[in-house]
């Protein structure tokens, strides 16, 4: 009876080591090769003629320009479309109401839709041939070609982010805690700033980083709906194309090496929030 | 208080959750309504609290009615079946949420919020949790901060959906015992929810049996037992 093993010495979801070294190699690889090295290259590139060259780069009007646009519109996009999320989200995940699966497809409409044929519908629906277009450019409006026409783009394309986050986790999360709030006394608007917007805030950080993100990085619904007009409707990533089709590819790859910072910026912020509150993040999470 | 229900109705859609039902809850007493599920006792404990609103019928509070009453203005303490504690906030904060929730000319200090809290969590007989999150509980520790929390507002009745529902054998019958001394301590007129008869029988001063949206009888447990009033009694309550 002696010789029998009482207990195997390792769990029995572990795999042998030389698997895990397979995988665990294979994901670093993988991600190497077509995230790291890429990334690499565009710095790399970036400053192939010093950090002269690429401060010169950042000096021309045109490639500071399309950094003022792009961070104005991220600037407006963003904000608004966390609240048309939030609110979506809310009456999805909330409420019971007619033409909700409806609702829902179009949240996801932008993602299925080709961003160029977003930019197109826009020129479409604003340009001069349209009447709501001609009656535009009567009053003196300007919308395709201008500013709120790529504010427009770039909130259509963004739209989904914010909601996609948020749905699943207050559909999980049910309504009895707002229940609960209520029969404690607390108004509506009470509710959702101490109950709701707490219980969401997580989904909703990450929501919003990654509408940044492509709010950022949108080219082809703008890029029909700017005319690509330099050092006035060119963004960043606009601007990175006219230059590198010109062979500027320093002024093209420091614009880019920017941008890929700016993300790179959020992804940290993300980071750093969740190991700065990663006690209450721990504390609070479900069973 | 006492509540009174005169031809309470509910429909959601085309279902009838409720057909029109009376029923007079003196004041200070402890109730069960007693069902299986899908009897419409959940509706009616909800309709109480102004979670729900009845399709028809009346709620009267002391004889005024408080039909179309909203939820805040109840001032009903719910314990929710899984409790609802906010994940977020800490047992004292949870416990501190009603009093913190008031207009700013009836809020008390934060000097008496926190006496009222650590009050109610000796009456809870858990006076050091305060610093705690509710997923550092156990089940029994998290419904009786459940329970502090719909005290904590000063409420004119006490409904309580399922309470024991998650809770091991063991607990239960602790907690129960907890339950008929908070009772007896505040007066409340409490009103919870259960399909266990055991539970029903042994800690209400009357129980309303409830079958498919409709009450079978009420009376007190030795009423219940002695001279059920429907086959459907006589089989529930026997099992």
């Amino acid at each position: 009876m002696s010789d029998i093993v009482l207990s195997r010495p390792v769990p029995v979801t572990t795999e042998p080591q030389l698997a895990r070294a397979l995988l665990v190699g294979l994901a670093v690889l993988f991600a190497a090769l077509f995230l790291f090295a890429p990334l690499a290259t565009v710095f790399a590139e970036a400053l192939a003629e010093g950090w002269q060259g690429a401060i010169a780069a950042l000096s021309l009007p045109d490639a500071q320009a399309a950094i003022r646009m792009t961070l104005s519109i991220a600037a407006i996009a963003v904000p608004l479309n966390a609240v048309f999320g939030i609110a979506a989200a809310w009456a999805i995940a909330k409420f019971d109401f007619r033409g909700k699966a409806f609702l829902i497809t179009l949240i996801d409409l932008p993602f299925s839709v080709s961003p160029v044929v977003a930019g197109l519908m826009l020129v479409l629906l604003f340009g001069a041939n349209s009447s709501f277009g001609a009656w535009l450019m009567a009053h003196d409006i300007r919308i395709v070609f201008a500013f709120p026409g790529i504010v427009l783009a770039t909130l259509f394309v963004t739209f989904p982010f914010v909601a996609r986050e948020l749905i699943p986790v207050m559909i999980e999360q049910g309504r009895t805690e707002e229940e609960a709030a209520l029969t404690l006394g607390a108004s509506g608007w009470r509710t959702f700033f101490t109950v709701t917007l707490p219980n969401i805030r997580w989904a909703l950080l990450y929501g919003v980083l990654l509408c940044n993100a492509r709010a950022m990085g949108e080219f082809g619904a703008v890029a029909v709906v700017s005319g690509k007009i330099r050092g006035e409707t060119a963004t960043m990533p606009t601007m990175i194309e006219m230059f590198f089709n010109e062979y500027l590819s320093v002024a093209a790859f420091t614009l880019a090496a920017v941008l890929a910072m700016l993300a790179l910026l959020t992804l940290l912020l993300k980071s750093l929030l969740e190991w700065r509150h990663a006690d209450l993040l721990a504390a609070t999470r479900r069973h | 208080m006492n509540i009174e229900l005169e031809e309470l109705a509910k429909e959601f859609g085309t279902e009838r959750a409720l057909h029109p039902v009376s029923l007079f809850i003196p004041s200070g007493a402890l109730v069960a309504l007693l069902g299986p599920s899908g009897s419409g006792k959940t509706t009616l404990l909800r309709i109480l609290a102004g979670l729900e609103f009845p399709t028809s019928g009346r709620v009267r509070f002391d004889g005024g009615d408080a039909t179309g009453l909203s939820v805040q203005d109840r001032r009903a303490g719910f314990v929710f079946q899984h409790y609802a504690l906010f994940r977020h906030m800490t047992v004292f904060e949870n416990v501190a949420y009603g009093l913190r929730a008031r207009r700013r000319t009836e809020r008390p200090t934060e000097a008496e919020i926190g006496r009222r809290v650590t009050r109610l969590l000796d009456l809870i007989q858990l006076p050091d949790i305060g610093a705690r999150y509710p997923n550092q509980l156990s089940g029994g520790q998290r419904q009786r901060v459940a329970l502090a929390r719909a005290l904590a507002i000063e409420p004119r009745m006490l409904l309580l959906d399922e309470p024991f529902g998650a809770l091991d054998a063991k607990v239960r019958k602790e907690l129960r015992q907890g339950l008929r001394e908070i009772h007896d301590t505040t007066g409340l007129t409490t009103v919870f929810v259960t399909h266990d008869q055991e539970e029903a029988m042994e800690l209400a001063d009357l129980v309303v049996v409830m079958s498919m949206g409709r009450i079978e009888q009420v009376g007190k447990p030795a009423e219940i037992r002695a001279k059920p009033a429907t086959e459907f009694v006589r089989t529930f309550t026997a099992a």
